[in-house]
């Protein structure tokens, strides 16, 4: 830990002696915080073993905690592709030759950047179970509401990252694919995105995390994920504060795997572009929003910084 | 038009946006604090505190913030009867005040320590033979350049906060997302001219955030 | 050509497929179709209020408004088997009936004018009033005028809750949350002191075993519920049918019998006054039967 001289000397004896002690509170603070709250738990009768044994038996994972985990998985999985989809797509417009093109998919891009991913769910799931209720089941209004909107507001991070990620390539590629003939256009297909696609790909999977984080909003608009299905089981058995709790276990467990297959395939890629690659922290969605007008390229601190969201690890 | 002035004076938007950007600086305010002690901790020698960062970094930033709202409710104020405030309203304010410095804290930790990381190990030893101690070498020395690595993180997550503010609406806080669901259930032939409002309306509140963000790292930005 | 980008088309495509093809009600509606040409008929229920709708997975839903649903069914000649259950939460009862999901709906459906204007309605089966729930021990709480000053719970976006603000208490604390179960365990840590919906709903939280004597209705309702039947508009001919199911059902006594089985180890009983005297309403004619109610 390069960070720890920096700041601090190696310890002196009188350094330890506090840091043990130090240590030593910690832990008894950390065991009165639980205790504490044990404690209280207990008081109002929420510790009673038949409350927690209805949130985690059979019929608690078959009828509720199941479904739930495969709803949250499924709406997020889709979304991972269709933002993917989507993040090409405006990506390359953005890389357009054209300035119109350009300009109308950048307003596009920062509209749903900016726009509180809620806001967008609340209002879609309106939309669709008003104006488009020949094509969407009604009853399937939220769960298309939470996909499109994490589709619209990914989908947009990812088109910058797209962006930024072909910016913070090395000159030379552009120049050697012109230089064998090919066409902008051509270049951009076949020689810079392709390599930006593996540069952003660590950024890319933490988007994932951020994907299936966010799909919890989804409980806001009633959408049947994990959390709601906790909720409906907490109702049922009068344990909704159980129910909760292991739903929310569920998650972060589900995440905390999602953000170890990140790391791991970071640290795989790493070495296959000459972009340049690391996990930015995950959960970080925002860049800046407004990005430099497009016709002066950004510097290259720019590009890395966009790109790195995490510049904390680079060497 | 006439209409959309209708709304404007129908229902509380402005109250709503007011709402959301309270709670954004109250919550930017207590998560930087929090964040910075969580950064001190985990750069610290002492490998409780250094340990007990980490842990409480890594678990909020694989937490949905949905569920701490939930659980700021339920369990903060439901069970464990920690009241802020005798008036429900605000009471409910500061608990999602409360779970979206939570949930922010961690990032902005991550900002300051990569901040920190930026700062070249010579510039500390330098401090140090000079005979600064810890505290005013990190004032004068690591601090103000520590800062300028940090800026754009740190802008990042203060954009990801404001938007966030909307989910205190699981906590039963009215604001503008809330307000909108409101006017679109009782309007909803003007369903698309509302969501523009609502929408625009958080524009014009996160691109200056952002501009900011972009001015001040371009500004500070330090050569090495 | 390209085959990268043609790969991603197809993966794009294919996952909207998907979207639809495992959207979450999709295995109903698969179920729906087969069902289709037989004589079945879909009734939506609540899934998630005990002692009125409640259903886990696939199993049988339970509660009074479903059993009410299968006695006035079997009134009319239908089979236990030929009921096919959907879930009709609150904001989509007329959606559903509008679209042709449902055939009718049991729900804590409450007739008022402003949904007759969508959806015709048969019954009411049972009267029900809003009321308070509170802590067994509780004895200074018997009506809305004693919330002042104290902490009420309800569920979001409800109007029981602001009524009472409204027109009893003005100086009500009010906390509401996304449904009464939260509430409950507000309440039952002391952080409310009352809990307030139809009379018949928070009978049937207070029911589930959970809570045994832990809380109790305070029996002194302030306002009229009629819970109807939710048919599709112009459907006169049934409305009559089960009109009369349900004063058959009245008659010998099975209504009563149900709600009590429903709401066993709860201090409750339906108000008297309101539940003996219980007309149907004229069917097709909803505004016209509530006016005269009111004149009575």
């Amino acid at each position: 830990m390069s960070n720890q001289y920096v700041l601090f000397d190696a310890p002196g004896p009188r350094a330890k002696r506090i840091t043990r002690m130090l240590n030593v509170l910690v832990a008894l603070g950390i065991i009165a915080i639980f205790v504490w709250i044990y404690q209280v738990l207990a008081e109002h009768g929420q510790m009673k073993p038949s409350l927690w044994w209805n949130a985690i038996n059979f019929n608690a994972w078959s009828n509720y905690l199941l479904p739930g985990v495969q709803f949250t998985l499924q709406a997020a999985a889709i979304a991972v592709v269709t933002s993917v989809v989507f993040g090409l797509g405006f990506g390359f417009l953005r890389l357009a030759p054209f300035r119109v093109i350009r300009w109308v998919a950048m307003v596009i891009v920062e509209f749903f950047r900016a726009v509180p991913v809620l806001v967008l769910m609340v209002f879609l799931h309106f939309f669709f179970s008003q104006f488009l209720t020949s094509y969407i089941d009604p009853r399937n209004s939220a769960y298309y509401a939470v996909i499109v909107a994490l589709t619209l507001y990914n989908g947009a991070v990812i088109a910058e990252l797209v962006r930024s990620g072909v910016r913070s390539l090395p000159k030379g590629q552009r120049e050697a694919a012109l230089a064998v003939g090919m066409t902008a256009t051509k270049s951009l297909r076949l020689v810079e995105v392709p390599q930006a696609l593996v540069a952003m790909l660590p950024s890319l999977v933490s988007q994932f995390v951020i994907i299936l984080k966010d799909s919890a909003l989804g409980y806001i608009i009633g959408f049947a994920e994990l959390l709601r299905y906790a909720r409906h089981l907490g109702s049922g058995y009068g344990n909704i504060l159980q129910a909760m709790v292991v739903g929310a276990i569920i998650f972060i467990v589900m995440n905390f795997v999602l953000v170890w297959v990140a790391q791991a395939l970071s640290r795989r890629l790493s070495s296959r572009t000459s972009g340049s690659v690391e996990v930015g922290i995950p959960g970080m969605a925002q860049m800046a929003v407004v990005a430099p007008d497009d016709d002066e390229a950004p510097t290259a601190t720019q590009a890395q910084a966009m790109i790195n969201r995490n510049p904390s690890e680079r060497e | 038009m006439e209409d959309i002035l209708y709304l404007f004076e129908q229902y509380p938007i402005f109250e709503g946006f007011w709402t959301n950007i309270q709670l954004a600086i109250w919550a930017s305010i207590a998560a930087f604090i929090f964040g910075v002690v969580l950064a001190l901790f985990r750069v610290s020698p002492v490998r409780s505190l250094s340990w007990l960062s980490a842990a409480f970094i890594n678990v909020v930033r694989n937490t949905p913030l949905t569920v701490l709202v939930v659980m700021s409710v339920l369990v903060l104020w439901g069970q464990l009867q920690i009241n802020m405030h005798s008036n429900f309203e605000m009471n409910f304010f500061i608990l999602a005040t409360i779970a979206l410095s939570v949930y922010h804290a961690p990032f902005f930790a991550e900002a300051i320590r990569s901040g920190v990381n930026t700062v070249p190990v010579g510039q500390a030893e330098a401090a140090r033979s000079i005979g600064l101690g810890f505290f005013p070498a990190a004032r004068l020395i690591i601090f103000p350049q520590a800062i300028r690595g940090a800026i754009t993180p740190i802008g990042n997550t203060l954009i990801a906060l404001i938007k966030n503010t909307t989910v205190a609406a699981a906590a039963s806080v009215t604001e503008a997302s809330g307000v909108m669901k409101t006017m679109i259930e009782f309007n909803p032939n003007f369903m698309i001219a509302i969501f523009l409002i609502i929408a625009i309306g958080f524009s014009l509140i996160v691109i200056p955030v952002g501009l900011l963000t972009t001015w001040l790292s371009d500004k500070l930005a330090v050569t090495r | 050509m390209k085959t990268p980008w043609m790969k991603l088309a197809a993966i794009g495509a294919g996952s909207l497929l998907a979207m639809t093809a495992c959207s979450p009600s999709a295995q109903e509606d698969t179920a729906d179709a087969e069902d289709a040409d037989s004589d079945t008929i879909t009734v939506g229920i609540k899934y998630d209020q005990p002692g009125l709708g409640f259903r886990e997975g696939d199993n049988d839903p339970t509660g009074f408004d479903v059993d009410v649903a299968k006695a006035v069914l079997s009134e009319m000649g239908y089979e236990e088997d030929q009921i096919e259950w959907e879930e009709s939460p609150t904001p989509q009862r007329e959606n559903m009936l509008e679209n042709g999901q449902v055939d009718m709906i049991f729900a804590t459906y409450s007739i008022t004018e402003e949904r007759a204007e969508r959806v015709d309605f048969a019954g009411p089966y049972f009267m029900a009033g809003q009321d308070i729930l509170v802590r067994a021990d509780d004895e200074d709480i018997t009506g809305p005028e004693d919330l002042n000053g104290r902490n009420l719970c309800s569920v979001s976006g409800s109007t029981p809750a602001q009524n009472v603000k409204d027109m009893y208490a003005d100086e009500v604390e009010l906390v509401e949350q996304d449904g009464y179960t939260e509430c409950l365990t507000f309440l039952q840590s002391g952080q409310v002191d009352a809990v307030t919906t139809d009379d018949i709903i928070l009978a049937g939280l207070a029911a589930a075993d959970e809570y045994a004597d832990e809380f109790k209705v305070v029996g002194n309702p302030f306002s009229e519920e009629p819970y109807g039947v939710g048919l599709p508009r112009d459907s006169d001919d049934t409305c009559e049918s089960v009109n009369e199911a349900i004063e058959t059902l009245r008659d010998d006594g099975t209504i009563d019998e149900l709600l009590a089985d429903n709401t066993e180890g709860v201090d409750y009983e339906a108000n008297a006054e309101l539940n003996d005297d219980l007309e149907v309403i004229t069917c097709g004619d909803v505004a016209g039967s509530l006016d005269e109610d009111q004149e009575e």
